[in-house]
């Protein structure tokens, strides 16, 4: 059994001027030790996910139906309380912008011991050895030091790995990553990505890494779910979606990306047309009015989730119409 | 001005040469006490009538001071600036190259404003330049300008608000193409763009440069879009120049220890490359501008410093044709 089990998930904000349906019926499930990446472009939907599976969205915005399960149990419909006992200590989250999710009034050590507090039964005195412990474990030099400064006295690489630390406080069982290099420089970036995925190996714990970086996902993720105005496009294995992408969302966001490998500097080919006005969805495939190859079935039917290869799912109807679909998933790769 | 630094003969074949550009900003660090904050220290450079020389560089490397210096936005502390032959620095000079050198902002959002509409956006350097000479030459030189950037003439009486940010970047391109430049500081165009609209923007950006015959200077942190724009690159440290060269050259063989962890901390969207690249992760942060480290501003994160690092600050050589280094392990 999976470690978390998303099925059929819809969360929507009700606006003024409509609902508008950030997530649309998005599934997918999270292997123990795995590293999840969820890319997409701005209002695909992939923080709002994160957001459902802790329940910490803001009004207008709740689930309206589907199931998020945590090792068989089931979270949506659970009480704030429950929730509470839930998110920090079983599941966390680490925000992009390391600025802004630090509290400038209380001290790093303060904020770090009040999550420990909270989840173990700890004194104070063991939280703080934990937390200190914590830090040194993020590679923050001088941790005794460090506890008794303000958010304000550290760099932004620092921040985040401070948040990482809350984060990982009470060795949660999935770690949710909104971001958390977007806002940092490339250097600092490479840091702060090869700490998790050493953390990830020492703890044992399973990252949803969010993001728009497809350089991002290439260097941690092992599965990758391409989400587009709230549904999934195609999922898979890195390897497959990077090398045999079936869907024409991912073909446009790999073709418009700068290739560092290219000498020739060949003219990039962009996906037409603007983002996705989620307040006006079209009828068939959300996809199908920047889509070049899109064809009339596509503008009348939104295409559903077909296998297309033994990790590999994909929901376009081009697909369909070449033959490559499968309604089971099959023993191995086809030609 | 210095009189030391006035031996600079410009070379015609350039239409904007710096040449060991300062620019010190005082920051009260206490009481009645001020430091001078190098945010750029003895930087030069040049750049040839339509090449795009890209500026690249981590947060408060300089590059967007640079940018801003260059264009007078900030009077330089010392240094020359040569355009197209002449030296600027007295008014005159200025007005003339306001008119031919524009700027693109990074933000969408906050570089237009939002009780204006695009039209007035897009004519203001028409206006402040007094460009043109009747109500409808200045609307027929909108419509082209929108045309131009690909945007749909009949939204010219709407606000910002109303536009994507896409669109958006648009109307600033258009406000700097409005007045003919011949150079435009890019700084950050598309770093707040998603990835699809990136591309559109990219492939605009080079269509303007050939059809127009522009000289950018291309600031961006992202090296894989400064790679496929630019013609050369430069890179910044803690203010100062740390290395220029082709792009190809400088992305395929950087030879600074810095660019060369630059380059390796890039992530390529390609797992098996990725898997096997390998990366060298500096440790620690950059340290503040205001406590500049002796000798070169990077030895305090570099694998290879030595004591002549900490003695002596390196001056840019030309290791091969057309690629400099300032660097004393060379």
């Amino acid at each position: 059994m999976s470690m978390l089990e998303v099925r059929d998930l819809h969360t929507s904000f009700f606006t003024p001027s409509g609902e508008v349906k950030a997530v649309n019926g998005l599934s997918f499930s999270l292997e123990k030790g795995k590293v999840l990446g969820i890319v997409g472009e701005s209002g695909s939907g992939k923080s709002v996910t994160a957001y459902s599976i802790l329940q910490i969205l803001t009004s207008p915005g709740r689930i309206v139906s589907g199931s998020i399960r945590l090792h068989g149990d089931e979270l949506v419909g659970k009480s704030e309380e429950e929730m509470r006992r839930i998110r920090g200590n079983k599941i966390s989250i680490i925000f992009q912008d390391p600025m802004t999710s630090l509290n400038p009034t209380f001290t790093i050590g303060n904020q770090l011991r009040e999550a420990i507090l909270l989840h173990t039964d700890r004194n104070r005195q063991q939280a703080d050895a934990r937390a200190i412990e914590m830090l040194r474990l993020v590679g923050i030099s001088e941790p005794e030091k460090r506890i008794h400064q303000y958010a304000y006295e550290l760099s932004g690489g620092m921040r985040q790995r401070v948040m990482i630390a809350m984060a990982l406080a009470c060795e949660p069982d999935i770690l949710i990553a909104d971001e958390p290099t977007t806002a940092l420089d490339v250097t600092i970036q490479a840091q702060i990505l090869e700490l998790m995925l050493q953390l990830q190996k020492e703890l044992g714990m399973a990252i949803i890494m969010i993001t728009h970086d497809m350089g991002v996902i290439a260097s941690i993720c092992d599965e990758v779910i391409v989400m587009y105005a709230g549904g999934v496009c195609e999922r898979g294995t890195t390897d497959a979606i990077f090398y045999h992408p079936m869907h024409e969302y991912t073909r446009g966001l790999m073709r418009s990306i700068p290739d560092m490998n290219d000498d020739e500097k060949t003219r990039l080919v962009p996906i037409s047309g603007t983002p996705i006005d989620l307040l006006h969805m079209p009828k068939g495939c959300p996809f199908s009015p920047r889509c070049d190859r899109a064809m009339k079935i596509c503008l009348q039917e939104k295409p559903r989730e077909y296998w297309v290869g033994h990790d590999h799912l994909s929901a376009c109807w081009m697909n369909v119409k070449e033959g490559l679909c499968m309604t089971e998933r099959p023993e191995e790769d086809p030609k | 001005m210095s009189e030391k630094s006035s031996a600079f003969v410009p070379n015609p074949e350039y239409l904007l040469q710096v040449h060991q550009l300062k620019q010190y900003f005082p920051i009260s660090t206490g009481f009645l006490k001020t430091t001078m904050l190098k945010a750029v220290d003895n930087v030069s450079f040049d750049i040839r009538r339509g090449e795009t020389l890209g500026l690249v560089g981590e947060s408060g490397c300089g590059k967007t001071t640079v940018g801003r210096s260059i264009l007078y936005l900030y009077k330089p502390t010392d240094g020359e600036i040569w355009f197209d032959g002449k030296r600027l620095g007295d008014k005159a000079s200025l007005q003339a190259f306001r008119r031919r050198a524009q700027m693109v902002f990074q933000d969408p959002y906050s570089s237009l404003n939002p009780r204006m509409t695009v039209a007035d956006i897009v004519a203001e350097p028409i206006d402040v330049h007094h460009l043109c000479a009747t109500r409808g030459e200045r609307e027929e030189r909108i419509h082209e300008l929108m045309q131009l950037v690909g945007l749909n003439t009949e939204h010219a009486t709407r606000y910002a608000h109303e536009f994507s940010g896409g669109q958006r970047q648009r109307i600033g391109i258009a406000r700097a193409l409005a007045s003919r430049p011949e150079f435009i500081v890019c700084d950050e165009p598309v770093s707040a763009l998603d990835v699809s609209i990136q591309a559109q923007v990219i492939n605009m950006l080079e269509d303007l440069q050939k059809q127009l015959g522009l000289t950018y200077l291309f600031i961006a942190h992202d090296i894989s879009v400064v790679k496929h724009i630019s013609n050369r690159i430069a890179v910044m440290y803690l203010g100062h120049m740390m290395e220029m060269a082709a792009s190809n050259e400088l992305t395929r063989h950087p030879v600074h220890p810095y660019t060369i962890s630059l380059m390796s901390a890039v992530p390529v969207p390609d797992p098996q490359q990725s898997r096997k690249q390998k990366r060298i992760v500096l440790q620690g942060d950059v340290p503040s501008p205001l406590r500049m480290p002796s000798g070169c501003p990077f030895r305090t994160r570099c694998s290879r410093a030595t004591k002549a690092c900490e003695e002596s600050r390196p001056e840019m050589r030309e290791v091969a044709p057309g690629h400099f280094v300032a660097c004393h392990h060379l």
